[in-house]
């Protein structure tokens, strides 16, 4: 790997403490923080439509979560996220001071799951994190007589409430503006999901 | 039909494959003649002495070695072995076992690989507990002890195990999943004998059931309650109560839903504790300003048993000198959930003269890290977690760090480092320093990252590791790794037994040394590696005496594998795909194989290819 001194000499400062490194911004984890023109900062905020390839309420949409994410990987990045890269255990998550964590319920599965938003920096990388957590769900109630086809898999949207207490499609608004105003998620089956994307409360009852 | 078939047909439980040494000692005929007759013959007696002496004998690598004298000694052996432990729950049927070991009491059961937790394995790989429990319930109605780790656990299999087994006292779950607390509800309140329920970072999914108000009324025989990876709220009035009637509880460690002020109440009513998780170690939202705060560090100084502590999950550093009064007889001490600095840890560092095991975050620094020099000269076991698992170029702790340990801690055992940066001379000296090393793992987060003071390769580090830490029996390597470095390994890594490999090597070289040179090799976890089918061959002759090898993102062909399967029958070789994998491509994208009595397993899901 090349050195990258410059980098070095831009992200201390006079007394040595490392703020910069610390500093939220938005991106893919392991991407690199000062771009070689030595200003900018990757990932300060870009457009909305720039950072999200996602092809959510869309009426002709017959993609499941997965999918979405492939999109999202064919957009440009500039430095690939390794998986397990470096090894430390997922879910504990070390030293972390904020952790938002919201429910998340599935229809059809009997269980709530929870996530902290805080881990994510993109709706990439929460969705893919739900369909690592949800398949298994979905196998299980394929175990307990409901009828899922395991082939096509069951189409969700992703929806969340707000702080208002309104349902909103997830993807909507900035990420960063979603982890605030989110208090709890529910993928809902897309035979359900009508009328979405409107701010106006929805008609079908909250989760189970 | 002789013996001798019978002897073939079921193995030693550790299957080593080794050439049958069953001597027969059964000269004078016992068991070859007269079933009629139960009268006690020379041999009996000698049967029932040795079944008092095995009693005696706990170690079970002992215990496989007594079982292959010959076939009294094996029956004695599996009459007399009450703790059994399967590496690899895939390696042998629970029927197979049952059928081997019939006065089982406690069963100690693994599941999925390692590399599992780092999100390389896609979920329902397999690993179900479920068999077993039904197995267990017909064989071992008097089961008492259970431990798994990365094992699928349901709810209904904590409700076997609650309503089958009278007599069942302690359950261990180790990064386990597929349970929630609707199953720990069922659980608590079935097993009336319960002494110690321990979940250590396994997934629990929030039921919004109260599991704890779920546990019997009247006197409780706990001993250790252990949830703190438990992400649900609970309800913490029960759970005083349940402490109060607990007077055997020793070991308690709580989740980050329990504030210090509910900690204090619960330390008040339990100073008998000798293991202490504290939970968030923090205030509740909606403790009141004014409010008087307890007398936390009265609390400490009363648990006066009090020698390993961890928890700290959402630590307010201000609270931290509360626990100054333990501190001196602490020998454990787990701050790896706790962002503190330098300069929070040294007061309390500097008075535990007596710890032994130390896991933290690296936002001590290498600063951090002299001060636990400085004191700490019983560590025998250090842990250093990164606040941020990123790559990048700097981060708080480096070589000098490490240097600083290896000189203070000359008694180190065990070590778990993760950094940006490493020198191999620091690696070096600590190979000096500290040759009671057992367990070295290194973690350089950026991948093939050079010595960044020489430029070089890290392999002279991890080859005066191999070299001088004569007990060394586990090793995990990074960095820039040539295959120099895996040669020095196979030359002087004869005990080591796990290897993790991640990013590293030239060539297939590197893996042929480590196959060829190191006989006591029993897991090998290796990641995006150039290492391909010729190097996979020349494990042929080891394989059996491994309880598996993972390869992942390496370069690794199907027929290449299909060659090792059909080569060893007795070898299971699983080819794991990933999402955008075709099911007939002939890269591998991930190789998992094992040894097993059983052939192929009938559970695998899709994605799983058995050759």
């Amino acid at each position: 790997m090349s050195s990258e001194n410059g980098k070095r000499l831009l992200e201390t400062d006079a007394g040595g403490l490392n703020f910069e490194a610390t500093e939220l911004t938005l991106g893919l984890p392991g991407e690199p923080r000062v771009t070689s023109d030595g200003g900018a900062k990757l990932g300060s905020k870009r457009g909305f439509s720039e950072t999200v390839d996602l092809k959510l309420g869309d009426n002709n949409q017959e993609v499941k979560l997965g999918h979405s994410l492939q999109e999202a990987a064919k957009s440009p990045v500039s430095k690939t996220q390794v998986v397990g890269w470096p090894p430390v255990r997922g879910f504990a998550r070390r030293g972390k001071k904020s952790c938002k964590y919201v429910k998340v319920a599935v229809d059809g599965a009997p269980y709530l799951r929870k996530v902290d938003l805080e881990i994510y920096n993109s709706y990439q990388q929460l969705l893919t994190s739900l369909e690592d957590m949800f398949s298994c769900f979905t196998i299980r109630n394929y175990l307990n007589e409901k009828k899922i086809d395991q082939v096509n898999g069951i189409e969700y949207m992703p929806t969340y409430e707000d702080k208002d207490g309104d349902w909103m499609l997830v993807g909507d608004v900035p990420w960063q503006m979603f982890v605030e105003s989110c208090k709890r998620l529910r993928l809902m089956k897309s035979s359900e999901a009508v009328g979405l994307g409107l701010k106006t409360a929805p008609k079908y009852s909250s989760t189970n | 039909m002789s013996e001798d078939d019978e002897r073939q047909q079921s193995p030693p439980s550790d299957l080593e494959f080794v050439s049958n040494k069953a001597r027969n000692c059964n000269a004078t005929g016992s068991g070859s003649g007269h079933p009629e007759f139960q009268s006690t013959y020379p041999d009996q007696v000698l049967e029932n002495v040795l079944e008092n002496v095995l009693h005696f004998l706990t170690s079970r690598r002992d215990r496989n070695a007594a079982s292959l004298v010959c076939k009294s000694w094996y029956r004695v052996e599996a009459l007399t072995r009450s703790e059994l432990f399967i590496g690899n729950c895939y390696a042998v049927s629970p029927g197979r076992a049952t059928a081997r070991f019939t006065r089982v009491k406690a069963l100690h059961l693994k599941g999925k690989p390692r590399f599992a937790d780092f999100n390389l394995m896609p979920p329902d790989w397999g690993a179900h507990f479920n068999p077993w429990a039904l197995a267990m319930a017909k064989a071992y109605p008097w089961l008492e002890k259970v431990h798994l780790k990365r094992m699928s656990v349901t709810d209904d299999d904590l409700a076997t195990l609650a309503e089958l087994f009278l007599g069942f006292k302690e359950l261990v779950l180790v990064c386990c999943d597929g349970f929630g607390t609707s199953g720990l509800a069922i659980f608590v309140s079935k097993c009336r004998q319960l002494k110690v329920l321990d979940l250590i970072e396994s997934e629990v999914s929030d039921d919004e059931t109260d599991w704890i108000s779920c546990f019997p009324e009247g006197e409780s025989n706990l001993e250790s309650l252990i949830f703190d990876c438990v992400e649900c709220h609970i309800n913490f009035e029960a759970l005083d109560r349940l402490v109060a009637r607990s007077p055997s509880l020793k070991k308690l460690k709580l989740n980050r839903y329990v504030s210090i002020g509910q900690l204090y109440r619960l330390m008040v009513r339990a100073p008998q504790l000798t293991h202490l998780g504290t939970g968030s170690f923090s205030p509740s939202d909606i403790a009141g300003q004014g409010d008087q705060e307890p007398d936390y560090v009265a609390a400490f100084a009363a648990c006066r048993s009090l020698v390993c502590l961890s928890g700290f999950r959402e630590i307010i550093p201000d609270y931290l000198p509360a626990i100054y009064p333990v501190c001196a007889n602490l020998t454990s001490l787990n701050f790896s959930y706790a962002n503190i600095t330098a300069d929070q840890l040294k007061p309390i560092i500097s008075k535990c003269h007596k710890l032994q095991t130390f896991w933290v975050l690296d936002s001590i620094c290498d600063e951090g890290l002299q001060a636990v020099a400085a004191t700490c000269k019983d560590l025998r076991e250090l842990r250093v977690f990164p606040v941020d698992p990123r790559e990048d170029n700097d981060g708080p702790v480096s070589e000098v760090g490490l240097q600083a340990i290896s000189e203070g801690c000359r008694k180190l055992q065990s070590i778990l480092y993760f950094c940006q940066r490493m020198t191999n001379a620091a690696v070096i000296a600590m190979s000096k320093n500290c040759p009671d090393l057992v367990v070295f793992r290194l973690c350089i987060m950026g991948r093939h990252r050079p010595d960044p003071v020489t430029g070089e390769p890290m392999d002279d580090g991890f080859g005066a590791i191999v070299m001088n830490c004569k007990k060394l029996t586990r090793l995990a390597v990074s960095g820039l790794l040539t295959d120099k470095a895996f040669d020095y390994i196979g030359r002087h890594g004869k005990l080591v037994r796990t290897l993790s490999v991640a990013f590293a090597g030239d060539s297939d070289m590197a893996l042929k040394y480590v196959l060829e040179g190191c006989p006591q090799l029993q897991k090998l976890e290796i990641r995006d590696s150039p290492f391909g089918d010729a190097a996979l061959r020349s494990g042929l002759h080891h394989y059996y005496n491994m309880r598996f090898l993972w390869m992942s993102s390496c370069r690794l062909t199907r027929h290449g594998c299909q060659e090792i399967a059909r080569a060893m029958p007795r070898l299971v070789v699983e080819v794991i795909r990933s999402a955008d994998e075709e099911e007939m491509d002939d890269v591998v994208g991930t190789l998992y194989m094992y040894r097993s009595l059983e052939g192929p397993r009938t559970d695998a899901p899709k994605f799983v290819t058995i050759l």
